[in-house]
C-alpha cells in the first residue's frame, strides 16, 4: 500500500503537466502578480479619481474626456512621435552601416566590435545622461565647437526646436545591440548571391538594395519593433537631461505619466493616459506587422 | 594591384579607428574631465587634456553630499544587483526549460503571455505596480527591485528558450534511459549546458539593474537606500556647477559594468545574437 502510494506520487511528480507547472511557476506567479493584476487595477483606476492613500471615486469616462482636452498630453504625444520617427530610423540606419563596416574579416574585428559596443553598454546609465547634459550644454564642447564656426547664441537646451536633438543622438548612439543583430544577419546571407550578381554586372549600390536589404528584412522588422517600443517609452534620458523642457518640448509620454501620477498625485488620470498610449502603440505595431507582409522576405523553405 | 589593395586596407582601418574614437569621445571626455580643475571642464577654452592632472575630485566626490558616502551607495547597488541577477538566472532558466522542453497543458498559452509581457513596456505598469507595493508597505525597501526578478524575466526566458531548443533532444532521452527524472535532467544536463546563455544573462541583467533609474526613483525613498546610479543624479543636483566630483563618481559608477564587459565580452557578443536571430 505504502509502496504504491509512493509510486503514484512519483508518477505524479514526473508527469509532464506537473513538471511543466512546477518549472513555469515563477513566471505564472509573476505574470499574475506583476502584470495581470496591475493591468486590471490600472484599468479600474483609469475610471476613477484616485490619489495614493485616498479612496477611489468612480467618475466614469471623465479622465479620458479630460485627456482629449489636455493640450499638454496632446503635445507629449506629438513630441514622442517626433522623437520616434526621427530617432528610430536614424538608429537603425546607423546600426546597419556600422554592422556592414565591421563585417570585413580582419584580426581586429573583435576589438572593433567591442569598442563600437561600449556606448550601448553604458548609454542608458544615469552617468552618461549627466555627461550628455554637460556635453551638449551651453558651455560644453559641442556648443563651443558650433560657436567656433561662427554661429552665435546657439543653445540646445534653451530652444524648443533643438532640445530633442541631444536626446535623439543619445538614443542613436546606443546602436550596439541592433548592430550585433544585423551583423549576425549579414553573416547568414549566402556569398553566392553576391557573386552571381557581380557576374551579372550589378554594382555595389544595386547589390545592397536587391540582395542585402531583402535578405535582412526579417531582422529589420525585429529591430524596428524593438526600437519603436523602447523609443516610445524613453524615460531616463529625458528625465535627467532635459526634464521635459524647455516648455514641454521633450516631455515624452512616459514623463507625462510620471509627472501626472507622482508629482501631481493624479493616479487615475495617469492610468488613463497609460491606456491611451498602450492602444496607440498596439495599433502602430499592428499596422507595421500587417504591412510587413509586403516588404519582409522569408525564404520559401521556412 | 596589391599596392591598391593595401592602400584600401589602410584607409579602412584609419576610418574605423577614427570613427570608433568619435563614438567613445563622450566617455573619454567624461574620464578626462574627472581629472580636471573646475575651470578647465567647460567653456570655450576648455582644453581636451587637463593641463594639470587633479585627483582630488575622487575623494571629494566619494564623501557624497549628505550624511552617506558613496561607500553606502556602492554597497546598496551591489546587494541589489547581485540578488536580482541571481534571481533572474535561476527563475528564467527554470521557466525557459518548461516552455522549451516540457509538453504540459497550457504551454502555448503561457508562452504567448510571456511574449506579451516582453513586449509590454514597464512604464505602462509603473503606477499600478507602485500602488500594489505601496499597499504591501514595501516602498522604501529593496524588495520591489529584487523580488520581481525571482519571477522570471521574459527577455531572458526567451533567449534561454532559443538556446535550449538548440540542444540535442537525444541528451534528454539518453539521461531518461539512464534513470534520471526531469528534475535531474534539468539540474545535471540542461543547466550546465546553458553556460554561455547564463553568462550573457548575468552580464546584461547585472548592468540593467546597476544602471536602473526608474526603480530607485520610485521605491528607494530614503538616502540610505540609494543605489550609485540614483545617488549621482542627486549628487549632481546638489553640487550645482562643481562638475569635477560628479564626473569622478560617474566614472566610478561605470567601472563594474566595464569590468564585466571586459571579462565576458566574447560570450556577450555571441549570446546577444544567438538568442534573437533564430526564431
Amino acid at each position: 500500500m505504502k509502496e504504491s502510494r509512493k509510486a503514484s506520487l512519483k508518477a505524479f511528480l514526473n508527469n509532464d503537466n506537473t513538471v511543466g507547472y512546477i518549472f513555469a511557476a515563477p513566471f505564472i506567479i509573476g505574470f499574475c502578480g506583476l502584470t495581470l493584476i496591475p493591468m486590471a487595477l490600472s484599468l479600474y483606476y483609469s475610471f476613477c479619481d484616485y490619489k495614493i492613500g485616498g479612496n477611489a471615486l468612480w467618475i466614469g469616462l471623465q479622465n479620458y474626456l479630460n485627456l482629449f482636452k489636455d493640450a499638454t498630453f496632446g503635445n507629449s504625444i506629438m513630441v514622442t512621435l517626433q522623437y520616434v520617427l526621427i530617432g528610430v530610423p536614424l538608429k537603425l540606419v546607423f546600426a546597419l552601416f556600422i554592422a556592414m563596416l565591421l563585417t570585413r574579416p580582419t584580426r581586429l574585428q573583435g576589438i572593433y566590435r567591442a569598442v563600437y559596443y561600449i556606448p550601448s553598454l553604458i548609454g542608458g546609465s544615469v552617468a552618461v545622461a549627466l555627461v550628455w547634459k554637460q556635453l551638449f550644454g551651453s558651455r560644453g564642447p559641442i556648443v563651443s565647437f558650433i560657436k567656433s564656426m561662427g554661429v552665435t547664441g546657439f543653445n540646445f537646451f534653451g530652444s524648443t526646436t533643438w532640445a530633442f536633438i541631444p536626446l535623439v543622438l543619445c538614443n542613436a548612439w546606443q546602436f550596439g545591440s541592433s548592430m550585433l543583430i544585423f551583423a549576425s544577419g549579414l553573416k547568414q546571407i549566402p556569398m553566392d548571391y553576391y557573386e552571381a550578381a557581380e557576374i551579372d554586372g550589378a554594382g555595389a549600390v544595386k547589390r545592397f538594395f536587391k540582395i542585402t536589404l531583402p535578405c535582412l528584412s526579417p531582422i529589420i522588422l525585429f529591430n524596428l519593433l524593438m526600437q519603436l517600443i523602447s523609443g516610445f517609452m524613453t524615460f531616463t534620458q529625458a528625465q535627467i537631461i532635459t526634464n521635459g523642457g524647455p516648455n514641454h518640448a521633450t516631455e515624452y509620454v512616459s514623463l507625462f505619466i510620471f509627472t501626472e501620477g507622482f508629482s501631481y498625485g493624479h493616479m487615475g488620470y495617469a492610468c488613463a493616459a497609460s491606456w491611451i498610449i498602450l492602444i496607440i502603440m498596439a495599433v502602430t505595431t499592428g499596422i507595421i506587422f500587417k504591412t510587413s507582409k509586403t516588404w519582409v522576405f522569408y525564404e520559401a523553405d521556412e | 594591384m596589391k599596392a591598391k589593395k593595401n592602400i584600401y586596407t589602410v584607409c579602412y582601418h584609419v576610418f574605423v579607428v577614427l570613427f570608433g574614437l568619435l563614438m567613445i569621445y563622450p566617455v573619454i571626455w567624461m574620464i578626462l574631465s574627472s581629472f580636471k580643475m573646475k575651470s578647465e571642464i567647460l567653456g570655450n577654452n576648455a582644453p581636451f587634456f587637463p593641463t594639470e592632472w587633479v585627483f582630488e575630485n575622487y575623494p571629494n566626490g566619494w564623501k557624497g553630499a549628505g550624511e552617506y558616502s558613496f561607500a553606502t551607495y556602492f554597497k546598496n547597488s551591489i546587494v541589489i544587483s547581485v540578488l536580482a541577477t541571481v534571481g533572474t538566472v535561476v527563475s528564467s532558466a527554470m521557466v525557459a526549460y518548461a516552455l522549451a522542453r516540457v509538453k504540459f497543458k497550457g504551454r502555448k498559452f503561457w508562452f504567448t503571455c510571456m511574449i506579451m509581457t516582453m513586449l509590454l513596456p514597464g512604464q505602462v505598469l509603473m503606477i499600478p505596480q507602485y500602488i500594489i507595493w505601496n499597499n504591501l508597505h514595501m516602498v522604501g525597501t529593496f524588495v520591489p527591485m529584487i523580488l520581481p526578478k525571482f519571477l522570471g524575466v521574459p527577455f531572458f526566458i526567451y533567449m534561454m528558450m532559443q538556446f535550449i531548443k538548440g540542444l540535442p533532444k537525444e541528451l534528454d532521452e539518453a539521461a531518461m534511459i539512464d534513470g534520471c527524472n526531469r528534475y535531474q535532467i534539468f539540474s545535471k544536463i540542461v543547466l550546465p549546458l546553458l553556460g554561455p546563455s547564463i553568462i550573457t544573462t548575468v552580464v546584461i541583467q547585472f548592468y540593467w539593474v546597476w544602471d536602473d533609474y526608474m526603480g530607485p526613483l520610485l521605491y528607494l525613498t530614503k538616502p540610505g537606500l540609494y543605489t550609485v546610479s540614483f545617488a549621482i543624479k542627486n549628487f549632481a543636483d546638489v553640487q550645482g556647477t562643481n562638475f569635477g566630483p560628479m564626473f569622478a563618481m560617474s566614472t566610478l559608477s561605470l567601472i563594474p559594468v566595464f569590468l564585466l564587459f571586459l571579462f565576458f565580452n566574447r560570450y556577450l557578443m555571441d549570446g546577444v545574437t544567438a538568442g534573437s536571430v533564430k526564431g
